[in-house]
């Protein structure tokens, strides 16, 4: 892998620049991915966050859900966060009827599993892989993670509502995926491990 | 699991960056009007990333007159059952009880909107107050930055809601973007006179200055009535798009709200909008703004 990958940035909806801010800021380049060209071009992805329900429909409609598949199947690196983690899932519960996603992580994610807006929160929590500092995470009408297969490795909880440990942020193989919005934090850590996926020292 | 959690802090609703995090997230998208649940639904099924929840689109408001309210919390409620994307709903400019009731229904983003009749003739809502983010209307820089002092998360443009006509979010958006330009080129002396002008605290006219746009999103409303509205809006500079009256007063609304989603995203792209604009129907009949009178222009509700 080349000291400098290229990241591609899925830009059907959701907050793409904050994203390409942050990656451009640990020396990758980044590209906007509308196309499947643009696609077929990158060395890793990030889905950004959104809408899960806007982006899979516009995914499918524009014909890259097929093509997102083979990547990730073929082991392109991709990094989900929040909306991006519901596309990554194998199984989304709390979805609507139709919605569909690339998958790639053997997980059972809950849509808005934290609540309505005036539910979202900030908190710290502690993530394997980035030092010990507490990440302060944003999370907003996020999902969580219901249960995972024996290959995904949990890199973070945090209570949920009920107390109960939830699932925020996951790993298997070069595919990746937080609950919270590490893009809206001046903190690198996060995407930093990604980019170190992408170039294969992780 | 329990033992596995790790958060290291109290959880802190209703915080900034959690608020303007929401508006981010709705970025690069169409936010429609609606008005029941069947509308909400063909609005999600088209890809709108968020709902307005109202009694009656703007271009109803203006042609039934009276008094224009907070949407009944039945009609707020049936809507927020029909749908799983994020509900907005509007409340009067400084009618600060509206905003706690639609807060206690958990609506996820609250419209001081112009479009309703004004509460409160001096002052808007303390919108740091509240745990759910906000979105106000501007004509202007200055207008924009006083919604943000405020604590608005987000800023539209007002446009002229219900006309269907476009040319007032043109001059909206024109003039926010082309005073933000103008404030790039000021040297420090002449931001505090800047900020005299515009009627707006000098940290925040000082912090746009440096970031070359405003602090939160910008999106644009008023008079979004084609797919080429939508992309010219985006050319402009918007965000993201409010489309009121403009889909479900026209002809074939689902394929009008499909046709707006696709040109937001492909703004740029003249073939897609092409592709798109063909065969969609009548458009929503709209209104030369020199037949409204003061009075029933909303962008000047507002202080």
């Amino acid at each position: 892998m080349t000291a400098r990958p290229t990241i591609g940035v899925l830009a059907l909806q959701g907050d793409v620049a904050e994203h390409t801010h942050v990656l451009e800021g640990l020396g990758a380049h980044t590209v906007k991915v509308l196309s499947v060209d643009q696609l077929d071009a990158v060395d890793g992805l990030v889905v950004p966050g959104g809408e899960s329900t806007t982006m899979s429909k516009l995914a499918v409609r524009y014909g890259l859900l097929d093509p997102l598949r083979k990547h990730v199947a073929a082991g392109m690196p991709v990094y989900g966060t929040c909306a991006g983690m519901i596309m990554l899932a194998d199984r989304v519960l709390g979805g609507t009827a139709d919605q569909q996603t690339v998958g790639g992580i053997d997980m059972t994610v809950r849509r808005n599993a934290f609540g309505r807006q005036t539910e979202s929160f900030e908190a710290g929590v502690r993530i394997d892989g980035i030092g010990t500092d507490p990440f302060d995470a944003v999370f907003i009408r996020a999902p969580w993670v219901e249960s995972v297969g024996p290959g995904v490795t949990v890199l973070g909880s945090v209570p949920g509502p009920d107390e109960a440990g939830r699932i925020v942020a996951v790993r298997q193989g070069g595919l990746m995926a937080t609950s919270f919005h590490p893009e809206l934090t001046d903190d690198a850590r996060v995407h930093r491990l990604f980019v170190d996926i992408v170039k294969g020292l992780e | 699991m329990a033992t596995n959690a790790s958060n290291t802090s109290d959880n802190a609703v209703g915080t900034q960056r959690v608020k303007r995090g929401m508006a981010e997230q709705l970025k690069n998208g169409v936010i429609m009007d609606v008005v029941t649940p069947e509308q909400a639904k063909i609005a999600e099924d088209a890809g709108a990333v968020a709902v307005m929840a109202l009694e009656r689109v703007p271009a109803d408001i203006r042609k039934d007159g009276g008094v224009a309210r907070m949407s009944d919390p039945d009609m707020i409620d049936g809507i927020v059952e029909a749908v799983s994307i994020p509900v907005m709903a509007k409340v009067r400019i400084g009618h600060f009880v509206e905003a706690q009731v639609l807060e206690s229904l958990g609506v996820d983003f609250i419209d001081e909107s112009e479009v309703l009749t004004p509460a409160d003739e001096a002052y808007h809502i303390d919108k740091w107050a509240f745990t759910v983010p906000f979105v106000c209307g501007a004509t202007n820089l200055g207008e924009a930055l006083r919604r943000i002092a405020e604590g608005a998360a987000m800023i539209r443009s007002k446009g002229e809601a219900g006309t269907g006509n476009v040319v007032e979010a043109t001059r909206h958006m024109r003039s926010i973007n082309g005073e933000i330009k103008r404030l790039g080129t000021l040297d420090e002396p002449e931001l505090f006179g800047a900020a005299k002008e515009l009627r707006a605290p000098y940290e925040i006219v000082k912090e746009v200055a440096g970031l070359g746009k405003l602090p939160v999103p910008l999106f644009s409303a008023g008079g979004v009535a084609t797919p080429a509205d939508a992309a010219l809006m985006r050319q402009l500079g918007a965000q993201s798009v409010f489309v009121g009256s403009g889909i479900f007063k026209s002809g074939d609304p689902a394929r009008r709200a499909d046709a707006i989603v696709q040109a937001t995203l492909h703004y740029e792209d003249p073939a897609v909008i092409a592709r798109v604009s063909r065969g969609l129907g009548e458009a929503m009949v709209g209104i030369n703004l020199d037949e409204l009178s003061e009075s029933e222009r909303y962008a000047g509700r507002g202080w």
